[in-house]
């Protein structure tokens, strides 16, 4: 080994505790990238091989009933593959130990062969045999929920008829990775199951022979898309469809979507962050080292050494500590990044996981983080290089200090003088007091866009569950009912109050722009159900026109007072001029409202009702249970106490992972930057700190020096950390946005708090931890050399 | 944790009339690995109050290591130190640090001025502690340095730094004012302005000084002189012709 080298060797095991410390940060940023890219690509990869190989379709359409006939014409629609026909109906079920009933689909399976398209995938068991019409296959998620296997089995309300059904197998299904029932928020695998059934068996319950009610395509030119689709609206539009969508809404595959996209971002911002956090960290270290050894330099440039030689020993020494960021940070990235992908598994099911190994990323990792690394040391290295010998080998010349406020009120103790010694020492070096709270900021940034999650999350559940949506269940019924059948639920045991509503597919259309939706028409002075305005206030449902929200006025670039053409997908395709009356919020699903005597008015069928919110005496809700599990006109319902329930299980686990994971972050930043900047104040100032010692300050008085400069550099970081901390969670909150839903931006002061609070406890330790120093001062030897 | 104070009265000793200081037999060995550096060879010694005492020898004799000791920054291997009739050596860190900080005053070869603060303010910032300091302007005047007061050490000469250092050595009133090489940094003219400060602060405020010095020339203005050789007194002389601090020349 080259002597120089042996010397970097020596170098970083001296500096071994900052080097540590810089090489954390590092890992972090290396750890991210490994980890959100690779759980990113491994979550791709597994999706698009499961729906390669179960075939999963490119276009979705449901219809209320058509003929089979019409199968070949639109198998000849030029650019489709295949094409699927089924019969998907909707079932309440009643399992063992669960006082409340389920809802769950079936869907058809061919009398002969396997499914063309969306094949479910077979884990345990068989499909259903031809020729019974009590078997089923079910999904696993349900299955296990309730404990179920091939063999066992569960009562259901079948087309009014209540039957037992005998599990023959357990399958996962590609339109299913995220199982959401219609109408909910959240999956919730307990209460809604999904199953198959042979065509024949469900022609004959819901006497469906001769035709279909879903249809599912597979495309081989991605071109032909809005082509295919019109057509397949044009030839299915007599049969009451809903409209055809594309793959990217089908509401499983858009959940996907939606996480992935969530993964990307996650990869964009945060790797950022540790990288720049790290590169200044190391110009700290390294401007330091090169201060303290500028005598060797110039020594070494003296006896012959060029500056290529000496740029290249300091290049070295920080490629080490880039080295062992990337090995720390690989390790912990794919390990971490395996855990989120299982985790993402378990979640969606996916019946295999497809981990991608990724070389390409652990170069890009360590180039970027080498790159950061010399970036940060360029600076230092340059300086160096460029002095003279003679020069290099002088001592620097000693710092000029100014005084604060001009000399104002220079003989008044305004200050102690030890303040004065932090505070001037700040301001003599705005750039790195500067820096050094920048760096801190991103650990208060980083906690702040984790915790706002909760205060957004909360707001929405209040939003949604208390101040929208008042009541305890909404019961859907199969088709339009008349507007009676409110009389007949009011009369149900333990209802106290029940609102109609009604709601009808429609595509709305402004100029070349059209928004697939559904208006929902409820009563102008509803209480269970309520619109509310962008405020967040309820709003009173005009007698005509309609309410859109603020996403579809973008979409459709509408304004109140616009008239827009809506074409009611299920009446024949009948268009009409809606007017737009105002803008509202929206904060699941996208959605337009009216008053249910206007959209009866538009339809001009009578009054009906698509189902009714109730609220239920909860001493009364079991009889409740029961009269669902045996009422046959009822195709659904969700009680809003068990998906808010869901809905607070499933964000609690997944915020309070990923809160684990940034406090983790946090400490990590707060601690590399506060640690190397403490040890590199005491280095550049042991004299200094030693003479007060010997002047007869005690440990504590000596440290205090210290702690004001570094609590300086902390209390500057909060505000600043605020601020990125509001960017980064706006930028998050906008990242979430979709037509699935959007949360509402909303940081509470206790979330800055909570994150300062943080930050705040990391920096004290770890300036603790550097203040033992002090106490081993060798005062003698300290004040015996010549800085 | 007594008051060094307390625990003094605990130990009362023997101590000629009138010495501030004791050694007794003091040695001090220093280990660097398996180098075992004997730099204290058995010292008996005493200073007496307002004696201004020179002490010489080459490098590597001892006298740094006594005066560390004396001052409080370090401790003997074996051997007794007392100040006022209390034994030093005794005492834990904490005491230490209050002895150095109501008695004792430092002035050392390299001044050891905090930089980022002024002339004035590196006095104040020992008022800020002492029990009973005089004033910051008052010490800086002493050192005739009342024009300099807001300058920072790094506008200020080698022999202004060293009068600042002095300023803020004796602005607490310490009883003993130690100085290791006071003129050692500096060139014959602006050290001779030190030592007069050295000597007006003995003579006006009657502080107990000991000057380490290589410079032969200074003991001429001394008291008393001890001469070490290898980690011993070898000798010591009082003159009976003080000169000066003016006259001292080198």
């Amino acid at each position: 080994m080259r002597v120089l080298d042996r010397k970097i060797v020596r170098d970083i095991r001296r500096l071994w505790a900052q080097v540590f410390a810089v090489a954390m940060v590092m890992a972090c940023g290396v750890a991210t990238i490994v980890l959100a890219v690779g759980a990113y690509r491994s979550l791709e990869e597994t999706r698009a091989t499961f729906y390669q190989r179960q075939d999963f379709a490119d276009i979705f359409a449901t219809v209320t009933r058509a003929p089979l006939r019409l199968a070949s014409r639109i198998e000849s629609i030029p650019g489709v593959a295949a094409a699927d026909f089924r019969i998907v109906q909707p079932l309440v079920l009643d399992m063992q130990g669960m006082r409340e009933p389920a809802t769950g689909i079936v869907i058809s399976i061919p009398a002969i062969g396997e499914p063309r398209l969306n094949k479910p995938y077979l884990r345990q068991g068989r499909l259903p045999a031809v020729g019974r019409t009590d078997e089923v296959a079910i999904v696993e998620k349900f299955a296990k929920a309730h404990a179920l296997a091939p063999g066992d089995g569960f009562d259901a309300l079948i087309n009014g008829k209540r039957r037992h059904l005998r599990i023959t197998g357990v399958v996962l299904s590609p339109e299913y990775i995220y199982a959401l029932a219609p109408g909910d928020l959240m999956p919730d695998e307990r209460r809604f199951g999904v199953m198959f059934m042979p065509r024949p068996a469900l022609e004959g319950i819901y006497d469906m022979k001769g035709a279909f009610n879903s249809i599912s395509l597979a495309v081989n030119d991605h071109s032909a898309f809005p082509a295919i689709i019109d057509e397949i609206d044009r030839l299915l539009k007599p049969y009451g469809s809903r409209g055809a969508i594309e793959r990217k809404d089908q509401i499983s595959n858009a959940f996907l979507d939606n996480e992935l996209l969530q993964l990307r971002s996650m990869a964009l911002v945060i790797p950022p962050i540790f990288l720049f956090v790290s590169a200044f960290l190391v110009n700290m270290i390294l401007s330091r080292l090169v201060s303290l050894e500028r005598e060797q330099i110039g020594l070494f440039k003296a006896v012959g050494y060029g500056e290529a030689a000496i740029a290249t020993h300091y290049a070295k020494l920080v490629l080490v500590i880039a080295a062992i960021g990337l090995v720390i940070g690989s390790a912990a990235g794919a390990w971490l990044g395996r855990g989120l992908t299982k985790l993402y598994g378990d979640f969606f099911t996916f019946p295999y996981l497809i981990f991608r190994e990724s070389p390409d990323l652990y170069a890009l990792a360590g180039g970027i983080t080498a790159l950061a690394a010399l970036a940060g040391a360029a600076k230092a290295i340059w300086s160096v290089t460029t002095l003279p010998p003679a020069v290099a080998m002088r001592p620097a010349a000693p710092i000029r200090y100014r005084r604060l406020l001009g000399g104002f009120g220079a003989h008044i103790n305004l200050l102690s003088q030890t303040a004065t010694m932090a505070l001037r020492h700040l301001v003599r070096r705005p750039v790195r007091t500067a820096t050094t709270a920048l760096g801190t900021s991103f650990s208060v940034a980083i906690l702040t866009t984790a915790l706002f999650m909760f205060d957004s999350l909360d707001v929405m559940i209040d939003t949604v569950f208390f101040q929208g949506e008042r009541e305890n269940a909404i019961v859907s019924f199969a088709t339009t009912h008349d507007r009676n059948v409110v009389t007949d639920i009011a009369a149900l045991p333990g209802v106290l109050r029940v609102e109609p509503f009604r709601s009808t597919p429609v595509k709305m259309t402004n100029g070349h722009r059209e928004v697939k939706l559904e208006i929902s028409a409820l009563p102008a002075d509803g209480d269970l159900g309520r619109v509310l305005s962008e405020d967040s206030l309820p709003v009173r449902l005009p007698d005509a026109g309609m309410l859109i929200p603020h996403r579809v006025a973008g979409k459709l670039d509408l304004r109140p007072g616009d008239i827009v053409s809506v074409e009611l997908l299920l009446h024949g395709g009948r268009t009409v001029d809606v007017p737009v009356v105002g803008i509202i919020q929206s904060l699941i699903g996208l959605g337009a409202y009216m008053e249910i005597g206007a959209l009866d008015r538009l339809v001009g069928d009578g009054r009906r009702v698509s189902g009714a919110r109730v609220s239920i005496d909860a001493n009364q809700i079991d009889r409740m249970y029961a009269v669902l599990k045996t009422t046959p006109a009822i195709a659904s319902f969700s009680f809003l106490d068990n998906t808010l329930e869901k809905f607070r299980e499933i964000i609690e686990q997944n915020i309070s992972i990923m809160t684990s994971v940034y406090i983790g972050l946090a400490v990590i930043i707060t601690f590399g930057v506060v640690y190397n900047s403490a040890r590199i104040q005491l280095a550049e100032r042991a004299r200094e700190l030693a003479s007060l010692r010997v002047l007869g300050f005690t440990r504590a008085e000596v440290s205090s020096v210290l702690l004001i400069e570094l609590g300086v550099i902390i209390a500057l970081a909060q505000p600043l950390g605020w601020l990125l901390g509001y960017g980064f969670a706006w930028s998050v909150i906008h990242g979430f946005e979709s037509d699935l839903f959007r949360v509402p931006f909303v940081v509470e002061p206790a979330t800055f708090a909570r994150a300062s609070l943080v930050v705040v406890a990391a920096g004290v330790m770890t300036a603790m931890i550097a203040r033992r120093r002090i106490d081993r001062f060798d005062l003698v030897s300290v004040l015996k050399t010549r800085e | 944790m007594p008051h060094y104070d307390e625990v003094m009265s605990k130990n009362e000793i023997e101590q000629p009339a009138g010495a501030i200081f004791s050694a007794r037999a003091v040695t001090k060995v220093y280990r660097t690995g398996t180098v075992e550096v004997r730099a204290l060879r058995g010292v008996d010694l005493d200073l007496f109050a307002g004696e201004l005492a020179v002490m010489l020898g080459p490098s590597g004799s001892g006298k740094s290591t006594l005066l560390n000791i004396m001052g409080g920054l370090d401790e003997p291997t074996s051997g007794k130190v007392f100040f006022r009739g209390e034994e030093l050596t005794g005492y834990t860190e904490r005491q230490l640090t209050r002895y150095r900080r109501d008695h004792v005053g430092f002035v050392f070869q390299f001044y050891n001025l905090v930089p980022s603060l002024t002339a004035w303010e590196n006095v104040e910032l020992v008022t800020e502690i002492a029990k009973n300091p005089m004033r910051t302007d008052e010490a800086l005047a002493m050192v005739g340095l009342e024009n300099r007061m807001d300058h920072f050490p790094a506008q200020l000469s080698g022999g202004e730094q060293q009068r600042v250092a002095i300023a803020r050595a004796i602005v607490k009133r310490p009883e003993v004012l130690l100085c290791d090489e006071p003129t050692g940094a500096l060139d014959s003219k602006t050290g001779i302005i030190v030592l007069e400060a050295l000597s007006r602060i003995n003579t006006d405020l009657g502080t107990t000084t000991a000057i380490i010095t290589h410079n032969a020339a200074i003991q001429q203005m001394a008291h008393r002189v001890f001469m070490f050789h290898d980690g011993r007194i070898a000798e010591t002389r009082t003159n009976e012709k003080r000169i000066a601090a003016a006259e001292v020349s080198w």
